[in-house]
């Protein structure tokens, strides 16, 4: 197996690392954007224009900090003010700062039953800043700090928006777990 | 602590976020708790299933190729723009530059593709020792029983860190070889991510010694430093913090 080593101590990357380090975060970043916009065409375009500004801005990228969420900022950004992205600003604005309460029991959601199928109907249901911010830590395993530095808001935020985003989760699965049990 | 407290805890525990102080007390809780266990048992699961489920979407190989050229392209048309303008305004300099730098190119060269060879060969140690089915001949989460396995197999041996009250934790070792140089290759773990260590003597005149400090390698963080005439590797695809948060440990024990 070929791997290179690309040193970013302490100036900024040279032109010729970002397809080393951008490159390998390709099928996430697609994963993510069609998670964000449901629509192959719009997921595709996200993700050119993603790569295309990251080029473009890359010798602004501080080294030392972390390129994927620097990636994953930039996807982001670009979604929110497409067309598609804007529709859900209005949501990414009411943002509360208090910490969420969420010390109810999942109530025996029977998640092992919950296949795959209606796992993902349950995510593709919710706001898209309660979707996005499950996908970033479940999905890309990112820790707090790299999804507040992904998603521009403080770490503290992290924890309560993730919290309601849960509950959220837990709430659209109760109900079409219920739902799929009446109707048998 | 009352239930209610440590479920408002939950989430960030699992997540491997909580405090390590605070995520004994409250393992000791879940031990002994049978409906905060049950509600940590479900938050498992719903977190499986969501990565799981979360890796929904493939991208068209034509997408990736066309991502690839238009990046690969624009480097290049970058690299050969910025070229031009240099030769430009710098064309005799440059020449004079060139020829009396050649030397200097030359070594730096020499010692840039040593560096990358045991940055990858390191890599791939990392790599083939986690898609083993026994990536580890002394399995034990206890350094003093690790540290003593290597004596007569190593050439040298070295002091492992105390890892109580720290999310590291160690899963065991293995004997490991670089540039014909016996050395040893421990494997920890945090948040599910493996992390090798990777210790060889630092007088061997074939070992690579690449300048100390945190680098990566494709997506790996490593880091490296000599002490006590040992070379010390920490590879592993987790942050720089945390890669940097094991080496203190490391040399604090070294």
């Amino acid at each position: 197996m070929a791997v290179y080593a690309i040193e970013v101590p302490d100036q900024r990357l040279p032109a010729t690392t970002f397809e080393d380090l951008a490159l390998p975060l390709f099928d996430q970043l697609y994963n993510f954007a069609r998670w964000l916009t449901h629509d192959t065409t719009e997921a595709e375009d996200l993700v050119q224009e993603t790569y295309t500004k990251a080029l473009r801005g890359f010798s602004s990228f501080q080294a030392g900090t972390n390129f994927r969420a620097w990636m994953y900022r930039i996807l982001r950004n670009s979604f929110l003010s497409s067309r598609t992205g804007l529709k859900n600003t209005v949501v990414f604005e009411e943002e509360e700062q208090e910490p969420a309460k969420d010390t109810s029991t999942p109530e025996s959601l029977l998640i092992e039953q919950a296949n795959r199928e209606i796992v993902q109907q349950a995510l593709a249901e919710l706001p898209v800043h309660f979707r996005e911010i499950i996908l970033l830590c479940e999905v890309e395993e990112m820790s707090y700090q790299e999804i507040a530095d992904t998603l521009a808001i403080p770490a503290g935020t992290v924890m309560s928006r993730l919290s309601r985003a849960r509950k959220a989760l837990r709430s659209v699965l109760r109900e079409k777990l219920q739902g799929g049990r009446h109707g048998v | 602590m009352a239930c209610d407290a440590w479920r408002e805890k939950l989430d960030a525990y699992l997540d491997g976020e909580l405090a390590s102080s605070e995520a004994s007390e409250l393992s000791v809780h879940l031990r002994t708790c049978a409906r905060c266990s049950g509600d940590a048992l479900e938050r498992v699961l719903l977190k499986r299933s969501v990565a799981a489920a979360g890796k929904r979407y493939e991208a068209s190989s034509e997408l990736r190729a066309k991502v690839a050229k238009s990046i690969g392209a624009k480097t290049h048309r970058e690299v050969s723009r910025s070229s031009g303008w240099i030769w430009k305004l710098l064309v005799i300099p440059a020449m004079l530059v060139v020829i009396l730098s050649i030397g200097v190119n030359l070594y730096v060269s020499r010692e840039s593709a040593r560096r990358l060879r045991v940055y990858g060969e390191l890599a791939d140690l990392h790599v083939a020792t986690l898609a083993s089915s026994t990536p580890v001949d002394v399995v034990s989460t206890d350094r003093h029983t690790v540290k003593p396995w290597f004596e007569g197999k190593i050439p040298f041996t070295f002091n492992l860190p105390e890892l109580q009250g720290t999310d590291f934790t160690l899963v065991g070792g293995r004997v490991t070889y670089i540039a014909q140089t016996p050395g040893a290759q421990l494997i920890y773990r945090i948040r599910k991510h493996e992390i090798s260590v990777f210790i060889f003597q630092d007088r061997d005149a074939d070992m690579v010694k690449p300048s100390s400090g945190a680098n990566h390698a494709f997506s790996f963080t490593m880091e490296n430093w000599a002490q006590n005439g040992l070379r010390y590797f920490v590879v592993g695809d987790i942050s720089t913090d945390d890669i940097q948060a094991l080496s203190k440990l490391l040399r604090g024990a070294g």
